[in-house]
């Protein structure tokens, strides 16, 4: 017959917990980012060479165009195995448009250049829409439906050129617009940070963005709260695609020629590795545009910086595999310890 | 008896609903199967407004049902569905909430990695274009969190609050827009009886305002307070609605089980021997529980009690080896426990039924028999060289399925076809196929109906004669206050009290949270 009470007391925080909360607060990326430049600093000083810099910003523009429509799938709760493809689709139908366009009106540039570009959006619109349906009405698994329009892409490219780089797109394409300099910067650095920009906006400021965190965060919560689901999931879908699909064009431009190899399954790896390290979620709802960027800068003067040491081509794959699967488990370790007040 | 009537402090609100003016909600002959379960019977059910209609009802009665029938979750296989005098067809949450049905579920419809105002908004953003208006919705959001009394900050991430600061966040949403019919479904479970007051009050207020609330709730006590109407139901059949006003508590109990309550649970004979499992100082890595001191003896039932997201659940999963552990030493058998995982807490002698039987415990796609004998493969009569011994295997599991009378007792039945009742026996059955020691019951009666709760009250009572050790995980109160010869109350991740033989009572255990409620504020 006895009743025991038992005294209550608050568990202190202690200095390492401090520790790593401001750390996650700040976030691990800008740390890595300072810490890598200063190390070229040291030991690779042509990595501040002008050439190499745009060369890294160019690449970083690319990957982080890519990435930021990989985020936003990922941030809906599925994944885009794709988006490589669809940068060859769009470089080999736009190139090929062009060419053909060029031979029946060879004085008419400015249609032909908007005609192309139009195509080549229209294949990353296409793939973005098969996705999107399939997932969202049919409710097949994000990974099945993205394989296949990832073999999908790639052979159709393939088929369109046989595998031969496609050339004959209007010289102002080429050097005035992918390989031009703007105000001393590479043209598709703008074009990055304008897209950017954007995604940024559409995140923070909108329904569609506010929408897109809701049925990654729970999808459950967002039927019942009236969000059309459904719609938003195809959008996102199709937005992935485009953004991919403008990446793809960018690439070409710079290129000078449509290839059916461009892209491909590392660039799709690329991209969600940058936006893992940024810190978007798998498991869908979290995530942030800027951040994202900043994952594609880093791993671009990664890759910049191992080609620069002369570190072989297939050992860099290695090292960009072991990098995806630790943030990756970062990610999930630091899932594990969340504390609710 | 004491009498509800009797019980009732507050007034009436004087805007009492007329018998003439037609109901905000009326439901006829409302049915609706799912796999293997009836879940409705053909049920009638009205709601006037201004009033309170408690639902009423063992787990598994139809209840939740029949509140996602009202709420548009989906829609009843037949009968009538009138809604302020509207005939309602192919209704989807969003309508229902357009029309001023605002649920509040147990399961909550909240974005965790959103803000309380993002998820407050959720559907009904306040937007210029397209672009949102932040700085009006926040001032809204601090409007209505004010409102209601509550001491939410809108800027918090929902993944960041408690159970109580969650259930909060979910009435508040209910009550964003224009709401004329409020569900509340057992929306105290995880609040204290300060929240539970200031609840009350605002539902007092809501009846003023004509909304007419369906109320689901176990608690006597709330029933007697709020009730205006009372609906039982059982096995998914309407059993009775009745004016609050002159009902008994046995009377509703009786109406709920069927059966008179004294032969629900059954007399054990406890025989406390030697010290099975000893918890000192456990804290868990996500602090879900801080600092517990608790032990379970062999040949009695030690209960632990507590609201729901106090932490209960998580100790016992702790100890099985399910949840992370910070620090803390447990022994087993009076032999020290460390690093526990479930395989090895098995060999120990330890078995854990967990609540959610469908995603923790059952592959559903398989039959009872693969089902029953999953955690004892590594035994002789299963498998030798790890070849599968199916003779074995069948002989070994028919015996234990016989004993716990599963009906049909055929063990090749794919357990996805079988009732809530015989899931939890295909669970147990998995428990006897090894020697075990200390059992650890989460939750054990959730989700099935009175005959198979007895048969598990039962089986709880045999394993306890025969000496082994029980720790009864529950949220239904009267479950653990009948049965546990020593009952632990949590509260907040830590353990506050401790309590035996006549001091195990409801009311010892509501004032033990209470205490501590108390001591936090002064603190």
């Amino acid at each position: 017959m006895t009743v025991r009470t038992f005294g209550s007391h608050a568990h202190p925080e202690t200095g390492l917990e401090r520790t790593s909360r401001i750390a996650a607060s700040v976030g691990l990326l800008p740390i890595l980012l300072v810490l890598m430049v200063a190390f070229m600093a040291v030991f690779e000083q042509k990595f501040f060479g002008v050439n190499n810099l745009f060369n890294v910003l160019r690449s970083t523009s690319f990957l982080a165009i890519i990435a930021a429509g990989q985020m936003l799938v990922l941030i809906v709760g599925g994944f885009d195995l794709s988006v490589g493809a669809v940068i060859a689709l769009t470089s080999t139908v736009m190139a090929k448009t062009m060419a053909v366009l060029s031979a029946s009106m060879p004085d008419q540039t400015a249609a032909i250049i908007t005609l192309g570009v139009l195509a080549g959006l229209g294949c990353g619109v296409a793939i973005g829409l098969i996705n999107g349906l399939c997932v969202a009405f049919l409710r097949i698994s994000p990974f099945m439906v993205t394989l296949g329009t990832l073999s999908i892409a790639t052979g159709v490219g393939l088929l369109l050129t046989n595998g031969i780089p496609v050339y004959g797109m209007p010289d102002v394409f080429v050097k005035g617009f992918g390989r031009a300099l703007w105000f001393g910067l590479p043209a598709t650095v703008y074009v990055a940070v304008a897209l950017i920009a954007v995604v940024w906006f559409i995140q923070a400021r909108t329904k569609l963005g506010r929408y897109i965190y809701a049925i990654g965060g729970n999808l459950q919560a967002a039927t019942v709260s009236g969000v059309p689901a459904t719609g938003y999931l195809v959008l996102t879908y199709v937005m992935c695609s485009v953004l991919a699909s403008i990446t793809g064009i960018m690439m070409t431009a710079r290129l000078g020629s449509g290839q059916a190899t461009m892209g491909g399954n590392v660039m799709m790896l690329q991209s969600i590795a940058a936006a893992v390290i940024a810190g978007v979620s798998l498991r869908g709802g979290i995530g942030r545009g800027e951040m994202v960027a900043l994952g594609a800068l880093f791993l671009s003067i990664l890759t910049n910086a191992m080609n620069l040491l002369r570190i072989d081509s297939k050992m860099q794959l290695v090292v960009l595999g072991v990098i995806v699967v630790l943030a990756v488990a970062l990610d999930e370790l630091g899932k594990r310890r969340q504390i609710r007040d | 008896m004491n009498e509800i009537a009797n019980a009732k402090k507050t007034a009436r609100p004087t805007a009492a609903p007329s018998d003439t003016e037609a109901p905000l909600l009326e439901m006829k002959g409302i049915s609706k199967g799912f796999p293997g379960v009836q879940a409705l019977d053909s049920v009638d059910f009205d709601l006037r407004r201004g009033e309170v209609h408690v639902l009423f009802g063992e787990n598994g009665a139809g209840k939740s049902t029949l509140i996602n029938v009202i709420a548009g979750t989906f829609p009843p296989d037949n009968g009538s569905f009138r809604f302020e005098g509207r005939d309602i067809r192919g209704l989807t949450p969003h309508q229902a909430r357009i029309m001023g049905i605002s649920p509040v579920f147990q399961e909550f419809s909240l974005v965790p990695d959103m803000t309380i105002e993002e998820n407050l908004f959720l559907g009904r953003e306040i937007t210029t274009g397209g672009v949102l208006n932040s700085g009006a919705m926040m001032r809204r959001a601090k409007e209505v969190i004010e409102e209601l009394g509550f001491h939410l900050d809108p800027k918090k991430k929902v993944r960041e609050l408690s159970r109580a600061h969650q259930q909060m966040t979910e009435i508040a949403k209910a009550l964003m827009g224009n709401v004329r019919l409020l569900i509340l479904d057992e929306p105290t479970a995880s609040l204290t009886e300060a929240e539970t007051g200031r609840l009350f009050s605002l539902i007092d207020r809501l009846k003023h305002e004509n909304v007419g609330i369906i109320y689901v709730s176990h608690r006597m006590r709330e029933i007697k307070e709020l009730a205006d109407r009372i609906t039982v139901l059982r096995d998914g059949k309407l059993i009775k609605t009745l004016d609050a006003e002159g009902v008994s508590e046995n009377e509703l109990v009786e109406l709920m089980t069927g059966r008179k309550i004294d032969v629900l649970f059954p007399a054990i004979n406890h025989a406390p021997g030697e010290t099975m499992l000893d918890v000192k100082d456990l804290t868990l890595a996500n602090r879900a529980v801080e600092g517990v001191d608790f032990f379970a003896r062999a040949g009695e039932i030690t209960g632990v009690a507590g609201l729901v997201g106090c932490g209960k659940s998580e100790l016992v999963r702790a100890i099985y080896g399910l949840e992370p552990i910070e620090s803390g030493h447990i022994k087993v058998g009076g032999e020290p426990y460390l690093h526990p995982a479930p395989a090895r807490s098995l060999k120990h002698g330890i078995c854990y039924f967990p609540s959610d039987r469908v995603v923790e415990g059952l592959a559903l796609s398989r039959p009872i028999r693969e089902n029953a004998s999953m955690a004892a493969l590594d035994l002789a009569q299963f498998a030798r060289m790890r070849v599968l011994q199916r003779g074995s295997e069948r002989r070994v599991i028919q015996e234990i399925v016989d004993k716990l009378r599963l009906r049909p007792p055929n063990i090749e039945r794919i357990v996805a076809n079988l009732s809530g009742g015989n899931r939890q026996k295909v669970m147990l059955a998995r428990g006897l196929t090894r020697e075990t020691k200390l059992f650890l019951f989460d939750e054990p009666t959730v989700g099935i109906d009175v005959g198979a709760k007895i048969e598990v009250y039962e089986l709880m009572k045999q394993l306890v004669e025969n000496g082994a050790a029980i720790v009864l995980v529950s949220s239904e109160l009267p479950e653990v206050l009948h049965l546990s010869k020593r009952l632990y109350v949590m509260h907040r991740g830590r353990m506050v009290a401790e309590l035996t033989g006549n001091d195990i009572n409801e009311q010892a255990v509501l004032s033990s949270f209470f205490q501590d409620e108390n001591q936090a504020e002064t603190a």
